[in-house]
């Protein structure tokens, strides 16, 4: 019985989540749709771990939906890569509801919580569904099941400051325009292979390098994707939704969208398109080498001026966005794994850094930076998180920060790219200007004299401590992260992902 | 989990974090004060104990890390770094900031870390925590220009670690080992761009000449124990990690020979004590650089031992001129004087340090400085054995007669502070007791050096050409006064003698340092014109209301996605071939 059900286990991660979000809407109760959503999640997060553990030697496996052979029917795909970000995605997804459950109060009202609930399912479905497919038009499906909601989630912030509508306004346009370029990009390359399986496509695609139709389709799904990845001067919606979304939003979308939407492009760039298109390289190094190289100053730049620390934050995410980009577009094993480990050391660093400033928004109701002058004696807890994840952003040695830098200077460095890395450093030193500065309004100013501010609540301090714990953990101890993305990096880059996979879920089949 | 947390439970720098993290459990009190002293004991007794070899090697991210290696050098270092927290512990006894406390733990624990670790990156790890444990030395005075002073410290560095951490990536790229041990490939052409920056981080934390000036900013703006633990780990973790990487490098005999001559002059003029002891610091690593330059066993044993004599009298002086300031409220020379008659006993330990660094016969200087002058004589180098004795004279004149002097004799400021407090005293007297024992029985001292010793520093032509030297400067000093006393009229004797001193000096100095200074100047004011138009330019950019932080209209993103859309499409569809 046990068996037969983790057989089914990829169409689970997502299939529990799809089904708990009509189930809250349905129930309407608050509290129902907490534990509902709560017990989705952590259904989803266990599956996932199962299957990463399967993939981790560098297996990878087929689960046929319906029982339809693939190229005609639905394939999901796991590997090392997609079950790593699937473990992240539902980490943070149970880290997030129970904080959510707190910190919303003071931010939605109460009659919009169950919608709240409903939609962070839908969102969560989203980005694990495009995480695990292997069928390129579900990509699609699946990112706008998860944009749609997120849409709705941004706006759900409108209850404390009304600029959280123009912000999901904008979001929705880039993000409508992102997602119709990708469809276009696939009905191009539908129309020169005929089929829309990823397998299927990167085999029939190789004979094509020159023609016209595959290459268009590239630029727009590389374009599009872009969009949602925000690379850099695509960026624009980023901001605005991270910093106007309730805090617990915010955390989830920093640690999660994004580095959904950077695995979707891994995967286009690295498996379905083939790496040997001379085209790829040239787009990897005309397009995506310069403009990371540019998030990484100019966002950074941007970072240091802000007094929001929602959006100071939010501006940093597109610096190390551009780091991860940086990764990928030096086109080697190395360069991908370095942006994998920081797919998911980012993932706990900005994650917790957003809850802990969520904390803080919970305590004094504001995000800017003045108002949080001397709180670190007020809430020593929140404080000295904020303090080990700016540690972590800037990359010192004992945080997860140091250990993606360090991997990806190695990857500059084996290209003899000298002037990257050297980019690579003085970057992180602008992000010591910018940790510096929230250091300093928490520790160094003197307090303002309203003392009713205390610690932050426990439901509050949990999640953000366990990410901080963990971005010490894996800075410590890089062993399991780097050997992971290692491997994941070589399945995607040497296109294991192709070979022919081990098929699950044939169990009480006929 | 036991296996994997094992080999960082292989150094001792893990008795100092946990001691750092107990220590605010405790009660504020003596017992915060007793862990300050029990985890150096603990560390020196782990240290003593130590089987010579590797242990605690571990892999991170496929590179080997070894986190202690111990030998004979490495464990000469690790002893006189317990020792010396142990002291700075006992004479911080009545420091009851918490802050203080756990940095002088971590610091102590960093800097030990640093001279067991077997590999650069671990290394580098240690070497920034030495920096950022440090910091908080200087700004526990909590004032605003302590506060500017700890940044432009951690300014640099922190800076130094950033160019460790280049060197080290560059020197793993071309070599593919972070090991860390000789780096001398065959000299200095051969060295890639790695290693040079090894080299100079190395010899920003070891205040190389145009390189020190943190030094001088910084340890006499610390509180008052804090100047005393500041100055026996981190230029000293230096001479070690140069000693370790760069023994036999000829450049170093030069750049040694220098900084044993350039802070001579500097401190003759200044009048801060404690910036003059800086000074002298100063001077006293060039002793040790040079060591590590002539790089034969006898001057590496040199250099050893004058570390461990070195941290030692250093910090006696360091100790004593702070019981002053403590006591006194001041350490400028020309607010002191006539002290002897209140704090004997500080003046007595003050003499003792004073005779120790002019390497007096019978204490610890002497037989750690010959070493290190004989290594010089013997490798054929004779101009730099005439400037290291030459620099002896200089420190007896600034360190061994000046300091105690103006301190404690002179003219009377008609200050009577009390004598110092018991803790304090006691502190200096067993580091006093530890400089008398090593110039009493050097045997003692040589038996932990890195190689065998067949040295007798009491020959008849060692102390005499000692105490020659001695001799003279002391006459020289006793001119300089009386020559003094002559323009000035005899009623302001006791002002003058401030006056004179500050006026003969610069006489034929003032114009160097005038030069020095002016260009230094200029340089700083071109960089700083530079940075602030640079910061213009970038708040015009990036600041509020800048062109990319701008809340822009929804149609400017979406004609950003069709311009990279645009350019997407043409690198695509131009090369089709």
């Amino acid at each position: 019985m046990m068996s037969s059900v983790l057989s089914h286990s990829p169409i689970l991660v997502v299939l529990l989540p799809l089904l708990a979000g009509p189930l809250c809407m349905l129930f309407g109760n608050r509290t129902i749709a907490y534990f509902v959503s709560i017990l989705a999640s952590l259904c989803s997060f266990l599956l996932s771990v199962y299957l990463l553990s399967l993939v981790s030697d560098g297996t990878v496996l087929s689960y046929h939906l319906g029982g339809w052979a693939p190229p005609l029917g639905i394939e999901y795909r796991v590997d090392a890569a997609n079950a790593l970000v699937l473990v992240i995605v539902s980490v943070i997804s149970i880290l997030t509801l129970p904080y959510a459950r707190k910190s919303i109060e003071g931010e939605i009202a109460e009659k919009h919580h169950t919608l709240f609930y409903a939609c962070f399912m839908m969102c969560f479905t989203g980005l694990m569904g495009v995480t695990i497919t292997g069928d390129a038009f579900n990509v699609f499906v699946f990112l706008e099941v998860s944009s749609l909601s997120t849409y709705v989630l941004v706006a759900l912030g409108a209850e404390k400051d009304r600029r959280a509508l123009s912000a999901a306004y904008d979001y929705l346009i880039l993000g409508t325009i992102g997602a119709t370029f990708f469809v276009i990009g696939l009905g191009l390359i539908y129309m020169a292979t005929g089929t829309l399986n990823m397998v299927d496509l990167a085999e029939r695609i190789t004979s094509l390098e020159n023609n016209r139709t595959v290459r268009s389709g590239f630029a727009f799904i590389v374009v599009g994707m872009g969009v949602k990845v925000a690379i850099f001067p695509l960026h624009r919606w980023l901001p605005g939704a991270y910093t106007y979304a309730p805090s617990a939003i915010s955390a989830f979308l920093a640690a999660t969208a994004t580095k959904v939407a950077i695995y979707v492009v891994m995967r286009f760039i690295f498996l379905v398109f083939s790496t040997k298109f001379g085209f790829e390289k040239d787009t990897l190094t005309f397009i995506f080498f310069p403009l990371a190289i540019v998030a990484m100053f100019a966002a950074s730049f941007t970072a240091v001026y802000q007094v929001n620390l929602k959006r100071l934050l939010a501006f940093s995410s597109v610096a190390q966005i551009g780091y991860m980009l940086l990764g990928i577009s030096l086109f080697t094993v190395t360069g991908l794994s370095a942006a994998m480990v920081h797919l998911f050391n980012h993932a706990l660093t900005k994650g917790a850094l957003f809850f802990a400033i969520g904390a803080i928004i919970y305590r004094i109701g504001s995000p800017m930076l003045p108002n949080m002058a001397g709180l670190g004696r007020k809430m020593p807890w929140t404080s000295a998180a904020i303090v080990i994840g700016g540690l972590s952003l800037i990359g010192v040695p004992g945080t997860v920060g140091f250990v993606s830098k360090w991997v990806l200077l190695k990857a500059a460095l084996e290209q003899n790219y000298w002037l990257v890395s050297l980019a690579i450093v003085l970057s992180s030193l602008i992000s010591i200007v910018y940790v510096w500065k929230i250091i300093e309004q928490l520790y160094l100013q003197p307090a303002k004299s309203d003392d009713a501010i205390t610690e932050a609540p426990l439901s509050l301090l949990i999640p953000t401590w366990i990410l901080i714990l963990g971005s010490v953990w894996f800075g410590v101890n890089a062993e399991f992260t780097v050997q992971v993305s290692t491997t994941a990096a070589e399945s995607l880059f040497h296109g294991k992902f192709l070979e022919p996979a081990t098929i699950m879920g044939l169990e009480g089949r006929p | 989990m036991t296996e994997l947390l094992a080999p960082y439970f292989a150094s001792p720098v893990y008795l100092f974090v946990l001691g750092a993290l107990i220590l605010p459990l405790l009660p504020k009190g003596e017992l915060r004060a007793l862990v300050t002293l029990i985890v150096p004991i603990l560390s020196g007794y782990l240290i003593w104990n130590a089987a010579p070899g590797l242990h605690g090697i571990t892999t991170l991210g496929g590179l080997e890390i070894t986190m202690m290696r111990v030998d004979k050098l490495s464990t000469i270092f690790g002893l006189i770094f317990s020792l010396a927290a142990f002291l700075s512990g006992i004479y911080a006894w009545h420091v009851r900031d918490s802050v203080q406390q756990i940095a002088t733990l971590l610091y102590a624990g960093t800097a030990i870390g640093a001279v067991f670790a077997g590999d650069l990156l671990s290394l580098f790890v240690y070497w920034e925590g030495t920096a950022l444990a440090s910091v908080f030395l200087i700004w526990a005075r909590r004032t605003t220009g302590a506060y500017a002073t700890g940044m432009r410290y951690l300014l640099i560095q922190i800076g130094s670690g950033v160019i460790l951490i280049a060197g080290i990536a560059l020197h793993y790229r071309a070599s593919g080992s972070i090991a860390f041990d000789r780096l001398t490939g065959t000299g200095p052409e051969s060295w890639d761009l790695g290693v040079w920056l090894i080299f100079m981080a190395f010899g920003v934390k070891c205040a190389f000449p145009l390189m020190h000036n943190w030094l001088q900013d910084s340890y006499p703006a610390a509180t008052v124990t804090g100047t005393v633990t500041l100055s026996a780990f981190t230029t000293k973790m230096a001479v070690y990690c140069l000693a370790r990487a760069f023994p036999g490098t000829e450049m170093l005999i030069y750049i040694g020979a220098v900084m044993t001559l350039f802070p001579i002059f500097f401190a003759e003029i200044e009048n801060d004590l404690r910036r003059v002891l800086a000074y002298s610091l100063n001077n006293q690593l060039g002793f040790m650089v040079v060591g590590v330059g002539v790089g034969t066993e006898l001057a590496l044993n040199g250099t050893a031992a004058h570390a461990f004599c070195h941290i030692l009298y250093k910090s006696l002086l360091f100790m004593s001129v702070g019981a002053v300031l403590f006591r006194t409220g001041t350490s400028k020379a020309s607010e002191l004087g006539g002290l002897y008659r209140t704090m004997p006993w500080t003046m007595v330990f003050c003499i003792v340090g004073a005779s120790s660094i002019s390497a007096f016969p019978l204490f610890s200087g002497f037989v750690s400085k010959s070493l290190i002058l004989d290594a010089a004589a013997e490798n054929q180098y004779p101009v730099v054995w005439a400037v290291l004795v030459f620099a002896s004279a200089g420190v007896l004149s600034h360190s061994g007669i000046k300091i105690p002097y103006f301190a404690f004799f002179s003219h009377d400021s008609g200050k009577r502070p009390k004598e110092a407090p018991t803790h304090m005293l006691i502190a200096m007297g067993l580091t006093a007791f530890a400089c008398i024992f090593i110039g009493v029985f050097p045997s003692s001292l040589y038996a932990l050096l890195p190689y065998d010793v067949n040295y007798v520093p009491y020959t008849a032509g060692h102390i005499l050409a000692q105490l020659q030297l001695l001799v003279f400067a002391l006459l020289a000093f006793a001119l300089l006064m009386r020559y003094g006393f002559f323009p000035a009229e005899t009623r302001t004797i006791n002002l003058d003698v401030d006056w004179t001193y500050r006026k003969l000096a610069p006489a034929f100095l003032g114009l160097v340092v005038a030069v020095v200074r002016t260009v230094w100047g200029e340089l700083a004011r071109g960089a700083l014109i530079s940075v602030q138009a640079g910061q213009t330019a970038l708040e015009r950019l990036y600041g509020p209301g800048g062109r990319l932080e701008q809340v822009q209209r929804t149609g400017a993103m979406v004609l950003w996605v069709a311009i990279l859309l645009g350019a997407a499409l043409a690198i695509n569809l131009i090369t089709v071939s």
